[in-house]
């Protein structure tokens, strides 16, 4: 369990990196916290030529808010345990600091990138949920250009996004918490810190319920429904159940997840209320 | 009891822990001495040791097939490459080695590597050896092997059905033994009993998983001096025969070395040995010593498991809930090969099979069956779990069907405290014990009467809760000639009696008085050290941090026979009992010398304190290192008369109630058996069906206890392994024979998360056969923990055919899932078609439409340079034959990527209607079969094309991806298809698959 040969270049700043990425194309591969990426190198499952590490660099170490369009924005270098342990998060981003926890172990957290995870896009991640619950957006950036796309749209599929081969994940933006929304987020896995079977969250208006749900479709969804309850919510949930597709795997059948989906649905919307 | 047995108990054992001797150590939680170095990073593990310079690293190659032919091996490229040095091959094994001998007679060929045929996942198929690990793996990429598969067998109902296919054709069967024991009067038990009381049960492949993986290093020694290793196998040494005699070497020319420190064991590191020879014979090729480290990936897929097993247990049982007989007919699965020493996980348990129960009669049908999967062997409890896992819920079943507590039905059935050495019917001798005072304890101390209280509130609150109970006999120190119960007495009578446990030991005292312990025991971890010290710190009266445990092993210089090693439980009762005797030698020739130095009685010698002195107190003390250093040493004139010079004793020791099985097939199974109660409450959550433990309670009477400490972190331990079998740890494999557990975040262990804390109770009846009354506690909670867990299931929900592991899912399918519809009927569509039973590992439906006409999407499949647009990936693609095609392909599913070499072909063609597109690859991260077929039927866009694919997915992406296995087929074949749209209307499928977007337009305007 050893990698295949690489090149290894330590991103001096952004330029650097994005200079790389323009000369390696699909040939380069970023790295940040190592957490997936090292895993699936040893094992040799993805073969690089170029190994781009960005985890020392520091223009992208960051984490800023964006006061103008309401964002909290965490730059590509930035640790899931450096946005976990902010001081401010619960009155930013309140439902990051209820995710955080449910995200492996602290460890792990600790050297783990947040748009690491959101780039690597498996369906069954926290992160990614959280994002699209929240109506988050991706900045994509190349040599010449960036672009900021809504993560409904970044998404594609299962480790499957819309970023070109020469653009750098520069940073994600969660919008700031506004008056009035409440956020729920529950999941069940098979151990503390596995991946989830499924992941719900929820963002509750005063006239709208938000929930997203993770680990079932090849990608995090999520609803908008009308501000609901009783019966006619768990008949939502329901639907919502069986619209996601889930399938029978080596783990789960499709009935559990699809159980899960209502009672943990049920969960995070009463919480939200 | 034998003769021999009963002189034994009677006379008073003067070698045996001198009662109103102080006993400063011994029975005290002393804090390891081995901690120090292992806590600061400084333990000494295999890969850690410094190796000779040119020592070349290996790399094993591995089918990825199940069951298969192996055609042919290519390995010019490998060897072309700059690094590489050899790649060991199936005909250098045949020329330099045997096959391993095998535990039954039959003619099964287990070599070192694969050879014509690969008949497990993982089997090694050839040895790569470079500068690096790196480049051995770098050169295993480029090693081509053609493989034929066959169809698997995996599971024990498919080895043994009349159509199976066979594994190894020279046996003709996959059942390699059928034996039948029958001892008391059964049957005349059965017609008599007003209840007969069955059960079926399942035990699941699964395993203890070490933290540290197989290490070997090895090296063929110039001229014949043979070959030198150090590996972390851990015994039991008899194995050294097997090894040395499959290397076609005396056992004198294959020295074996392990490491101080073992980075866990459970058993499983005496499935390094085959691993042994064939580094040895790498070497061999190289012609410099090579060194092996297993990775995750090899481990979890072809180190070892322990065996699966089918039991129908049947009990006859009075009305008040005796059990008077009990007929086992058993099946366990030992996988590809019967390696050594198999069967033994059966016939380790044999003797106590009628567990901690006095029931006379017994019947019993052992049949050893071979399936596609990975060769079984130690795993701690080894054999306890099968065993009691039907046991124990057949007992739970009892209470049940007779509406009875079952706590009665354990008094009405436990061996009398009073008849303790107790004969089972299959041979054991219980030696000592209280069972009674046991459960009394556990139930009184451990608070049965407030769990009934919390099971009673809970359920009429509607929750489900459940009690559970299991109570198991705990064998330790193995009699090595359990195994041979397997052949029938004429064969037996042939080969020769074998029996016994020897452990040896040695203590020294070096030129300053400084104590040496040497030992056999290869610890993994236990404390060892520790323990010897306590022991020896006893006997010599001096302070145990002054004495030096060594530990590391050396068959060139070391005291050891065949059943050295560190398995079944054989520390406490025969390990650190040998230790105490070699001690006590070494004390009384100092008495002898001190007697004649002081000129007293040896009587009046006292060792204390470091001091030696007399009782008299006429005399002034010498310190131990003075005195022990000066005659023996420095001054060998001052000796009495026919003393010898030096101070080191060795001492051999076997149990003496361990007689070879006799002519009616009774065993001694083991030298002694502790006693383990169990009881646990749970609460089940309706929701999502995962267990809640809400106490554990586990008693333990394991004879005397020599460090409590240590006790009650091999039952912490011991737990946490069995709470893993009971909920969460599983081999799984596909309907193909893929291993689908490759990593452990698919082969679920508890952490430090998911285990609980756990109520540890004690009771102390010493062995009469150990030398310090002590017997072996770690195997118990393997054992009866998973038994415990799932009786307290079934009380919860009233159900009785419970599998291992209980996950969440398979618990809440047994509670049944409300699963109502959906509002709208299409909602449905979004979940895929249910796969046939026993169907392919993957399948693939869809819907997507294309912007052509039938004919020009048919032109675009059956034209070669335009597939080679279409298929995703495709580097190039050349014609074989009429609709057959060779491709380069690289499949990727983001960051993931693999290049296969893929056959493609077309068949079942109607033009322009449908066709069969299948393809079959090959690459280093295993292989993968489609086959699908793909219809076209004009729309009003074009064309509207259906595909229904089933797959199969084999090798490393199959161990390591199994979670994202459905969703890359998906992703691969959307981008097929959606190619497809693009070549054959010139222009761009819209946004991808039909389907998706439809399931995309319910959550409209969700941006």
């Amino acid at each position: 369990m050893k990698p295949s040969r690489f090149s290894y270049l330590r991103g001096i700043d952004t330029d650097h990196i994005l200079d790389a990425l323009h000369h390696g194309g699909p040939d380069a591969r970023i790295m940040a916290g190592g957490q997936s990426l090292m895993a699936v190198l040893n094992m040799r499952l993805a073969q690089p030529r170029w190994l781009v590490d960005i985890s020392r660099t520091e223009d992208l170490n960051a984490i800023e808010v964006d006061t103008r369009t309401g964002h909290l924005v965490v730059k590509a270098a930035a640790t899931q345990g450096s946005v976990e342990w902010r001081k401010t998060l619960e009155d930013e981003v309140p439902l990051l600091k209820q995710v955080f926890p449910h995200i492996s172990h602290f460890q792990i957290r600790n050297r783990g990138t947040v748009c690491g995870s959101i780039s690597h896009a498996d369906p069954s991640a926290e992160l990614p949920l959280a994002l699209v619950t929240l109506g988050g957006e991706v900045v994509l950036r190349t040599k010449k250009k960036t672009r900021i796309l809504p993560a409904m749209d970044f998404f594609q599929g299962m480790l499957m996004t819309a970023r070109e081969p020469t653009e750098l994940v520069e940073a994600v933006r969660f919008p700031l918490k506004k008056p009035g929304q409440r956020f729920a987020f529950a999941e069940f896995s098979a151990r503390h810190g596995d991946f989830a079977l499924v992941s719900c969250a929820a963002v509750v208006t005063d006239d709208a319920i938000r929930i997203g749900v993770g680990g079932v479709a090849d990608r995090p969804i999520v609803e908008t429904l009308p501000k609901i309850d009783g019966d006619d919510l768990r008949g939502a949930l329901n639907d919502l159940a069986w619209k996601l597709g889930a399938q029978d795997d080596a783990h789960v059948s499709a009935a559990y997840r699809r159980n899960l989906v209502r009672k943990l649905g049920w969960k995070v919307i009463q919480e939200a209320m | 009891l034998n003769k021999a047995e009963t002189s034994l108990l009677l006379k008073r054992d003067p070698d045996r822990a001198v009662e109103d001797a102080p006993a400063p150590h011994v029975g005290r939680p002393m804090q390891r001495l081995e901690d120090a170095a292992i806590l600061l990073g400084r333990g000494r593990y295999g890969d850690d040791l410094a190796v000779k310079p040119g020592t070349l690293h290996a790399a094993v190659l591995r089918s990825p097939h199940a069951h298969a032919e192996i055609t042919n091996i290519d390995t010019t490229a490998a060897l072309k490459l700059k690094g590489v040095r050899a790649v060991l091959t199936r005909d250098d094994v045949r020329q330099w080695s045997q096959p391993f001998v095998v535990g039954v007679k039959a003619p099964m060929e287990y070599w070192a590597l694969a050879m014509d045929r690969a008949r497990y996942t993982g089997e090694p198929v050839a040895v790569i050896i470079a500068e690096s690990r790196a480049l051995a793996e770098d050169g295993m990429e480029l090693i081509t092997v053609e493989y034929a598969p066959l169809p698997p067998v995996i599971s024990i109902e498919a080895a043994i059905a009349e159509d199976a296919p066979i594994l190894h054709e020279k046996i003709g069967s996959n059942v390699v033994s059928d034996r039948h024991f029958r001892y008391g009067n059964p049957e005349q038990a059965f017609a008599s009993a007003p209840h007969r009381i069955s059960l079926e049960a399942h035990y699941p492949r699964n395993s203890c998983t070490p933290i540290e993986c197989a290490v070997v290093i090895a090296e063929h020694l110039p001229g014949d001096e043979g070959y030198e290793v150090t590996s972390n196998f851990m015994g039991p040494f008899s194995l050294h025969a097997v090894m040395s005699l499959a290397l076609k070497v005396q056992a004198n020319r294959l020295r074996h070395k392990t490491p101080r420190d073992s980075g866990g064991s459970f058993g499983v590191k005496q499935a390094v040995f085959p691993y042994v020879v064939l580094m040895c014979l790498a070497a061999r090729k190289a012609g410099a010593p090579v060194k092996w480290v297993e990775d995750r990936l090899e481990h979890l897929t072809a180190a070892t498991s322990a065996t699966a097993r089918f039991t129908r247990l049947e009990a006859a049982v009075e009305a008040d809930g005796r059990i008077t007989a009990l007929d086992y007919d058993q099946i366990e699965d030992c996988g590809g090969y019967l390696r050594a020493p198999e069967p033994a996980t059966f016939y380790r348990m044999h003797g106590c099979l009628t567990g901690a129960y006095a029931i006379p009669n017994l019947l019993v049908r052992n049949r050893v069956a071979l399936t596609s999967k990975t060769p079984t062997g130690l795993v701690r409890g080894f054999g306890g779990p099968q065993v009691y896992f039907s046991l124990e819920r057949l007992v739970q079943k009892i209470s049940v069907a007779l509406k009875m507590d079952v706590i009665d039905v354990y008094r009405r059935n436990f061996v009398a405290a009073d008849a303790f050495p107790y004969r089972a019917p299959a041979g054991a001798l219980l030696d000592s014990g209280n069972y009674q005072e046991a459960l009394r304890r556990s139930l009184s101390e451990g608070g049965y009467e407030e769990l009934k209280q919390r099971r009673e509130t809970a359920r009429a609150e509607g929750r489900l809760y459940g009690i559970g109970f299991a109570a198991i006999v705990e064998p330790s120190v193995s009699n090595m000639g359990y195994i041979s119960t397997v052949l029938p007495v004429e064969m037996r009578r042939k080969a020769g009696p074998k029996n016994g446990a020897i452990a040896s030991a040695t203590v020294s005292v070096d030129i300053l008085g400084g104590v040496v312990v040497t030992i056999a025991s290869t610890p993994a971890g236990q404390g060892h050290m520790t323990v010897c010290a306590q022991v020896v710190a006893d006997v010599l009266g001096i302070a145990p941090e002054d004495i030096v445990v060594n530990v590391e092993f050396d068959t060139h210089k070391d005291a050891w026979s065949v059943a050295s090693g560190n398995y079944s439980s054989r520390f406490a009762g025969a390990v650190a009992g040998t230790v105490h005797l070699a001690a006590v030698k070494i004390r009384e020739k100092l008495v002898r010398i001190a007697a004649s130095h002081f000129r007293c009685n040896a009587d009046e010698v006292t060792l204390l304190n470091g001091m030696i002195g007399t009782t008299n107190q006429l005399v002034k003390p010498v310190t131990f290192a003075r005195f022990a250093a000066n005659a023996p040493h420095w001054a060998p004139g001052l000796l009495p008369e026919g003393e010898e010079p030096g101070l080191r004793e060795t001492v051999f020791w076997t149990p003496p109630n361990l007689a070879a099985p006799d002519e009616d097939d009774r065993i001694n199974t083991s030298a002694c058996y502790g006693f383990a109660f169990d009881m646990v409450g749970v609460e089940i959550d309706a929701d999502t069906g995962r267990i809640r433990i809400d106490r554990y309670v586990t008693t333990h009477d394991a004879g005397k206890i020599l460090n409590p400490a240590l006790a009650d972190g091999q039952i912490r331990g011991a737990f946490a392994q069995g709470l893993g079998a009971a909920v969460y740890e599983e081999f799984k494999y596909g309907a193909d024979g893929s291993f689908q557990s490759g990593t452990l975040a698919d082969y679920l262990m508890p952490t430090t998360c998911e285990v609980p804390d756990i109520t540890i109770l004690h009771l102390e009846t010493p062995s009469p056969f150990t030398p310090l009354g002590a017997k072996g506690l770690g195997e118990g909670n393997n054992m009866s923990t998973p038994p415990c867990m799932a009786n307290a299931v079934a009380d919860a929900l009233g159900v009785e055919d419970i599998r291992l592991p209980m996950t969440p899912a398979k618990v809440l399918a047994m509670i049944g899932i409300d699963d109502p519809e959906p509002s709208r009927p299409e909602f449905k569509e979004a979940t895929p078609k249910k796969k046939a039973a026993g169907g392919k590992a993957l399948t693939a439906q869809g819907v997507v439409e294309i912007d052509a006409s039938p004919e020009a999407v048919f032109a675009v499949l059956m034209d070669p340079a335009a597939l080679a647009k279409v298929i995703p990936g495709c580097n190039a693609l050349e014609s074989i034959g009429p609709n057959k095609y060779r491709a380069d392909v690289t499949v990727g599913v983001g960051m993931i990527k693999a290049r296969f070499e893929a056959k493609i072909g077309l068949s079942d063609i109607e033009a322009p209607k449908r066709l069969r597109l299948s393809g079959a690859g090959i690459s280093p991260l295993g292989t993968a079969m489609g086959e699908g077929l793909v219809e076209l039927t004009p729309s009003a866009k074009g064309t509207s094309l259906s595909y229904d694919y089933e797959a199969q997915v084999s090798g490393k992406v199959a161990a390591v991806g199994a979670r994202m296995l459905e969703g890359a087929a998906k992703v691969v074949l959307t981008q097929l298809f959606e190619q497809l749209g693009r070549q054959a209307s010139g222009k761009s499928a819209g946004s991808g698959n039909a389907f998706i977007q439809k399931i995309r337009s319910w959550f409209g305007g969700t941006k």
